[in-house]
C-alpha cells in the first residue's frame, strides 16, 4: 500500500471554515522565534503565504498588504503535536456508541483497518486542543494485536480526508499484553506476529498463486496481507505499544529481523534499553509524568524516562499518559504540560520543545510538512504569550495551514453561559 | 503503552467514585449528648460492650515521626491563612508550628528560636506551602500494581454496603504512597470506589510508612460516607437487580435511610434508658445513623448539577448534611446552591468527556465556585494527579483567569490545603500555617505553580519524611524492595 501525501491545498480552497480565517500573506514580527530546526531568532519574522511558511528569519521583506501581527515580547513556536490521542476516533469514552479505537476480530489483527475512516472531523474534543496550540495529531486505533493503521492528521476544518498529513502513517500493533492479544503468553504473541509478517512477505511475492487458490495457507486474509505490506518493507512504521524492558527489546529485535522501522510507544521501561533504542534508531512516544509501577509490565517506571532517553540519543515524541486524565481526548492540549514536566526532571528544554514539534514529525515521516518552521513547511504557527510549557501561558494565537484559528469551544461557551448565576437563559 | 483499559476501568469502578473519610466516632450514641459517656463516648469496655456499638474498634495507632526543631528563613510563605509572606520564616517544634512571620528578625521567631536552637534551613528564593489533602484517594484499596487480588474498592455485591470499611482495604504498601508524599501530600482521605450508591466508609491517613493502616489513620479524624450518584450504579446492577436507572438510585438512597432513621431512634433510646435488651446491631445501619447524628461526614461522588440538587432534597428529607460532592463536574451551574447549602465541591482541574455524566466540565469550575462563595476544591481521584495537584490548581487559576476571574495564588493555595481539611472537618488542626497548628509542610524549589517546581522537602508533624537531596532515604515499600529498580528512587527523583 503506497502511503498517500494528500494535496491539501487544493482540497482547502473549497472548504467552509466558520472557526477559521482564509489563509492569506501573514507575517508575523519581533517574536522570539523557535524554528526547531534551527537556533532561536530574537526579533523575527515568520512569513505565511498560501498557508505555507514562505520565510523566517530576521530579514525577511514583508510584502505590500500582508497582514502583520506584532508579536515582541512573545514567543512564536511551531504548532505541537501530540502523537498518542484518540482525536476523532471517540467523542465520549464510555458507553455512549462514539468509540471508532477498537477493532473487533476474530483473531487480534486488524490491520486492513484504517481509524481514519472512523474519524470525526467536527468532534468538539478538537477545538479544546487547538486553543492549546495543538495544530497536529496522531489518533491511534488500539486492541487486538494488530490494531490498525492511523493517520498523522492537521487539526483543520472540513472533511477527515482535509485533515489527513499522512495515511497511513504508522501501523499500530503492541507486545505488551496476552490478554489484548488473546493468546496464552508472549511466545505465542510474538509466533503470531511473526507469522503475520512472514505471510505478508510471501503473500507480497506470490500475489498470482493466492489468486488462483495455489498459495501456501496464511494466517490471515487478504486485506490484512495488503495492508501489511508497506511495514514489512519498511515504508510504514510499525508502533508497538510496549512498556516492559523485555518487551521493547523483543520489539527491537523483531524489527531488526524483519527490517521493520519500529516505534515503541508507552515505553515505561524504555530508560532501561536506553542504549539498544539508540543503537537501532528506535524512537520512542512516551510521557513525562508516568512514574507508577502501574502495572507488573511497567515496574521500572520513572518520572525522568524521556530524560534519559534522549541522553542515550533516543528519539523521543512525548505523549499524556500518566492516568485517568483524559489525555488523549479531552487533555490532548495538556501535551504542552509534559514537556514542562520533562524539563522539570532533567530534559533540555530544546529537547521537550523537539519532543513535541519535530520529534514525532521526523518518527512519522512529515518533518517536509510539519514540525518546525522552515520555508515550504505547512503553516502550522503559534504565538505564545509566555513560556509555552507554562500553566499561565497561552496560545494566543493558533495557525493551522496558514490559516487562524478562533476557537470558541463547548466548554467556552458553556462557561460563558453559567458565569453569572441564573444562567443567561433564565434571565429575563 | 498504558492501556485505556486500565483508565478506563478505574474511572468506572475505582476512581471516578466519590466518598468521604472521617475519623473514628462514637458510633451509636448522639456523642456526649444522649449517650452514656462511660459505654459509647469513650469507647470503654463495660457492661454491654459486646452489644453496644464500639466507639473506634480499630484505633490508630500513628505517632509522629522523631523531629527536630527546625527554622525555615527566607521563603515565601503561602500560609493558606492569609497574604503571602516574602522572606518569611516559619520555627516549628515537637510536631507544631511555633511561629511564623514576615522575617526571621521578627521578635516571635528570635524568641521563640533562642529557646529551641533549632536547625536553621535558608530557603531564600523557595516557597512554602501546609501540607497538600487530598479528599478523594483509592491509595492502598487500588494499589499499583493492578491486579484482580489486590483491587479492593469496591465490594460490587450489593447497591448498598454502608457497613464496608475502607480501612479494611487498605494496603499500606501501595507504591503509591511515597509518591503521594514526594509531591507534596500529607494528608488524604481513601475512600471506597463509586459502584454502590453507598459505597463505605472512608479513612483518613497520614501519608506515612506504616506496617498496618492503624499506622497511618490520623488521630481522630472523623469517618466520611461514600455514597455515589449516577451512571457507576447504575452500571454496574442495571443487569444485577437494580438499579438500572437514576431514580431507581434515589429511591436506593431513600430507602437505606428509612432504615436507617428507625435504627437511629431504636438506639438513641435504648441509649438514653437503657430499657430492656439493646437492639440488634447492623453495621451498615449504625454508619448511616452516625450520619444522621452528625457524626460521620457524606461525601458524594456526583457529576450532574441535576442530580446534585436532588441529592440535596434527600439530605432534607431526612435531616442530614452532604459535606462536599465529588468530581461535580457540573457544580458551577448551580454554584449558588451549594453555596447557599455551605456544601463544599471536590472537583478536578480539566477532566471531563469521557462519560455522558463528565460532558459539561469546563476548567474555570473551581473558580466559578470559589467566586460564588462555595468551599471549592481540588482533588486527584488518581495517582498521578495527586503527586501534582499543585499542578492542577495551577491549571485551574489560569482557567479562571481565562474566563475574567483572577484568582490569586493565596486563594489558589486554598484549594489544595485549608479547603479539603475543612471538608474532613479538620480545618482546625491542618490545613493552613499558623501557630499551634500542625507542622505539615512543604518547602518548594519555587513558585509552586511553576511546571517546573519540584517539592524538596516535606514535613508531617515537623518530622522531615522526604528530602529529595537524600535518595537514599526516601520512602521505598516492601512491594518496591526488588521488583522497582532502587536507582528510580520510588519515582520520585
Amino acid at each position: 500500500m503506497n502511503t498517500t501525501r494528500i494535496p491539501v491545498v487544493a482540497a482547502l480552497a473549497t472548504l467552509a471554515c466558520a472557526a477559521a480565517l482564509p489563509a492569506q500573506t501573514i507575517a508575523i514580527t519581533g517574536g522570539t522565534v523557535y524554528p526547531v530546526s534551527g537556533p532561536v531568532i530574537e526579533r523575527g519574522t515568520v512569513l505565511m503565504r498560501d498557508g505555507k511558511i514562505a520565510a523566517v528569519g530576521t530579514n525577511v521583506a514583508v510584502p505590500a498588504g500582508a497582514e502583520r501581527i506584532d508579536a515582541t515580547g512573545k514567543i512564536v513556536t511551531p504548532g505541537f503535536v501530540n502523537a498518542g490521542t484518540q482525536l476523532g476516533l471517540v467523542e465520549v469514552g464510555f458507553g455512549a456508541g462514539t468509540r471508532e479505537t477498537n477493532p473487533r476480530t476474530p483473531d487480534g489483527i486488524a490491520a486492513a483497518a484504517r481509524s481514519w475512516d472512523g474519524l470525526n472531523p467536527r468532534s468538539v474534543m478538537i477545538p479544546p486542543a487547538r486553543e492549546g496550540g495543538v495544530t497536529s495529531v496522531v489518533s491511534l486505533p488500539a486492541g487486538g494485536l494488530i490494531a490498525g493503521q492511523a493517520a498523522f492528521l492537521d487539526l483543520v476544518d472540513g472533511t477527515a480526508t482535509n485533515m489527513l498529513v499522512r495515511a497511513p502513517a504508522v501501523m499500530v500493533a503492541q507486545v505488551g499484553s496476552d490478554d489484548d492479544a488473546d493468546v496464552g503468553n508472549r511466545g505465542q504473541l510474538m509466533a503470531r506476529l511473526r507469522t503475520f509478517i512472514e505471510d505478508t512477505r510471501y503473500y507480497a511475492s506470490h500475489r498470482s498463486e493466492f489468486d488462483r487458490g495455489q498459495a501456501r495457507t496464511l494466517s490471515a486474509g487478504r486485506a490484512d496481507l495488503e495492508a501489511m505490506i508497506s511495514v514489512v518493507q519498511g515504508r510504514v512504521p510499525l508502533l508497538v505499544a510496549a512498556d516492559k524492558s523485555s518487551d521493547i527489546r523483543a520489539a527491537i529485535t523483531l524489527g531488526k529481523e524483519y527490517g521493520l522501522k519500529v516505534i515503541i510507544a508507552g515505553g515505561a521501561e524504555a530508560w532501561m534499553v536506553a542504549r539498544e533504542l539508540a543503537a537501532a534508531k528506535v524512537p520512542v512516544l512516551a510521557g513525562a509524568m508516568m512514574n507508577i509501577p502501574y502495572a507488573f509490565t511497567a515496574l521500572g517506571s520513572r518520572q525522568d524516562n524521556v530524560a534519559l532517553l534522549r541522553k542515550a540519543g533516543v528519539e523521543v515524541a512525548l505523549i499524556g499518559n500518566a492516568g485517568g486524565g483524559d489525555e488523549e481526548l479531552f487533555n490532548v492540549r495538556n501535551i504542552r504540560f509534559e514537556a514542562g514536566n520533562a524539563v522539570g526532571y532533567g530534559m533540555s528544554r530544546d529537547d521537550a520543545l523537539r519532543a513535541v514539534t519535530l520529534a514525532p514529525a521526523l518518527i512519522f515521516g512529515v518533518a517536509d510538512h510539519v514540525g518546525s518552521l522552515r520555508t515550504g513547511s505547512e503553516a502550522n504557527v503559534v504565538i505564545w504569550d509566555g513560556d509555552p510549557f507554562e500553566f499561565a501561558s497561552h496560545a494566543e494565537a493558533v495557525f493551522v495551514r496558514g490559516k487562524r484559528y478562533q476557537d470558541h469551544s463547548r466548554q467556552d461557551q458553556l462557561t460563558d453561559r453559567y458565569k453569572t448565576l441564573p444562567p443567561a437563559y433564565q434571565k429575563p | 503503552m498504558r492501556p485505556a483499559a486500565f483508565v478506563l476501568s478505574m474511572l468506572l469502578l475505582g476512581c471516578a467514585s466519590a466518598g468521604s473519610p472521617q475519623a473514628p466516632v462514637p458510633p451509636a450514641a448522639p456523642a456526649q449528648t444522649a449517650a452514656p459517656a462511660d459505654t459509647v463516648a469513650a469507647g470503654k469496655a463495660g457492661p454491654g460492650a459486646l452489644s453496644l456499638p464500639n466507639a473506634d474498634p480499630f484505633p490508630s495507632t500513628y505517632t509522629p515521626f522523631p523531629s527536630r526543631a527546625t527554622l525555615i528563613t527566607g521563603a515565601t510563605i503561602f500560609t493558606a491563612a492569609g497574604p503571602r509572606l516574602r522572606g518569611g520564616a516559619l520555627l516549628m517544634n515537637e510536631g507544631k508550628i511555633v511561629a511564623i512571620a514576615a522575617s526571621a528578625n521578627a521578635p516571635e521567631i528570635t524568641n521563640a528560636a533562642a529557646q529551641l536552637h533549632p536547625v536553621v534551613i535558608d530557603a531564600t528564593g523557595k516557597f512554602i506551602t501546609p501540607g497538600i489533602v487530598d479528599v478523594h484517594s483509592h491509595r492502598g484499596v487500588y494499589p499499583a500494581p493492578e491486579t484482580a487480588a489486590n483491587s479492593d474498592g469496591n465490594e460490587a455485591t450489593n447497591p448498598a454496603t454502608p457497613n464496608v470499611w475502607a480501612e479494611h482495604s487498605v494496603w499500606p504498601q501501595d507504591p503509591q504512597f511515597p509518591r503521594d508524599l514526594a509531591g507534596g501530600v500529607t494528608t488524604e482521605q481513601i475512600l471506597p470506589g463509586s459502584a454502590n450508591l453507598f459505597g463505605g466508609r472512608s479513612v483518613v491517613l497520614k501519608v506515612v510508612p506504616a506496617r498496618t493502616v492503624q499506622g497511618m489513620k490520623f488521630p481522630g479524624a472523623r469517618y466520611g460516607l461514600k455514597m455515589a450518584c449516577g451512571e457507576n450504579p447504575k452500571r454496574v446492577y442495571g443487569s444485577k437487580g437494580g438499579p438500572s436507572t437514576r431514580m431507581g438510585n434515589v429511591a436506593g438512597y431513600r430507602a437505606q435511610w428509612i432504615k436507617a432513621e428507625e435504627y437511629r431512634r431504636k438506639w438513641d433510646k435504648w441509649n438514653a434508658d437503657h430499657k430492656g435488651d439493646p437492639p440488634a446491631r447492623d453495621l451498615g445501619l449504625e454508619t448511616l445513623a452516625e450520619v444522621l447524628r452528625g457524626n460521620i461526614l457524606v461525601h458524594n461522588h456526583c457529576y450532574r448539577a441535576d442530580e446534585m440538587a436532588n441529592m440535596i432534597d434527600v439530605a432534607h428529607e431526612f435531616g442530614f448534611k452532604v459535606k462536599a460532592f465529588h468530581h461535580g463536574v457540573e457544580a458551577y451551574k448551580i454554584a449558588d446552591l451549594l453555596a447557599k447549602e455551605g456544601i463544599g465541591a471536590a472537583v478536578w482541574a480539566d477532566w471531563g468527556g469521557f462519560k455522558m455524566e463528565a460532558l459539561d466540565a469546563v476548567r474555570a469550575n473551581l473558580a466559578l465556585l470559589s467566586h460564588a462563595g462555595v468551599r471549592a476544591m481540588i482533588h486527584s481521584d488518581d495517582p498521578s494527579g495527586s503527586q501534582r495537584l499543585n499542578q492542577e490548581v495551577a491549571k485551574a487559576m489560569a482557567a479562571g483567569h481565562d474566563a475574567g476571574i483572577p484568582v490569586s495564588e493565596e486563594d489558589a493555595v486554598k484549594w489544595m490545603t485549608i479547603n479539603p481539611a475543612w471538608a474532613l472537618d479538620l480545618d482546625k488542626q491542618i490545613g493552613s500555617l499558623e501557630p499551634g497548628k500542625d507542622a505539615d509542610i512543604v518547602l518548594w524549589s519555587g513558585d509552586p505553580f511553576s511546571v517546573y517546581t519540584h517539592t524538596e522537602k516535606v514535613w508531617i508533624d515537623g518530622a522531615m519524611l522526604y528530602d529529595r537531596s537524600d535518595p537514599a532515604e526516601h520512602w521505598r515499600t516492601d512491594f518496591e524492595l526488588g521488583f522497582v529498580p532502587a536507582d528510580t528512587t520510588g519515582g520520585n527523583q
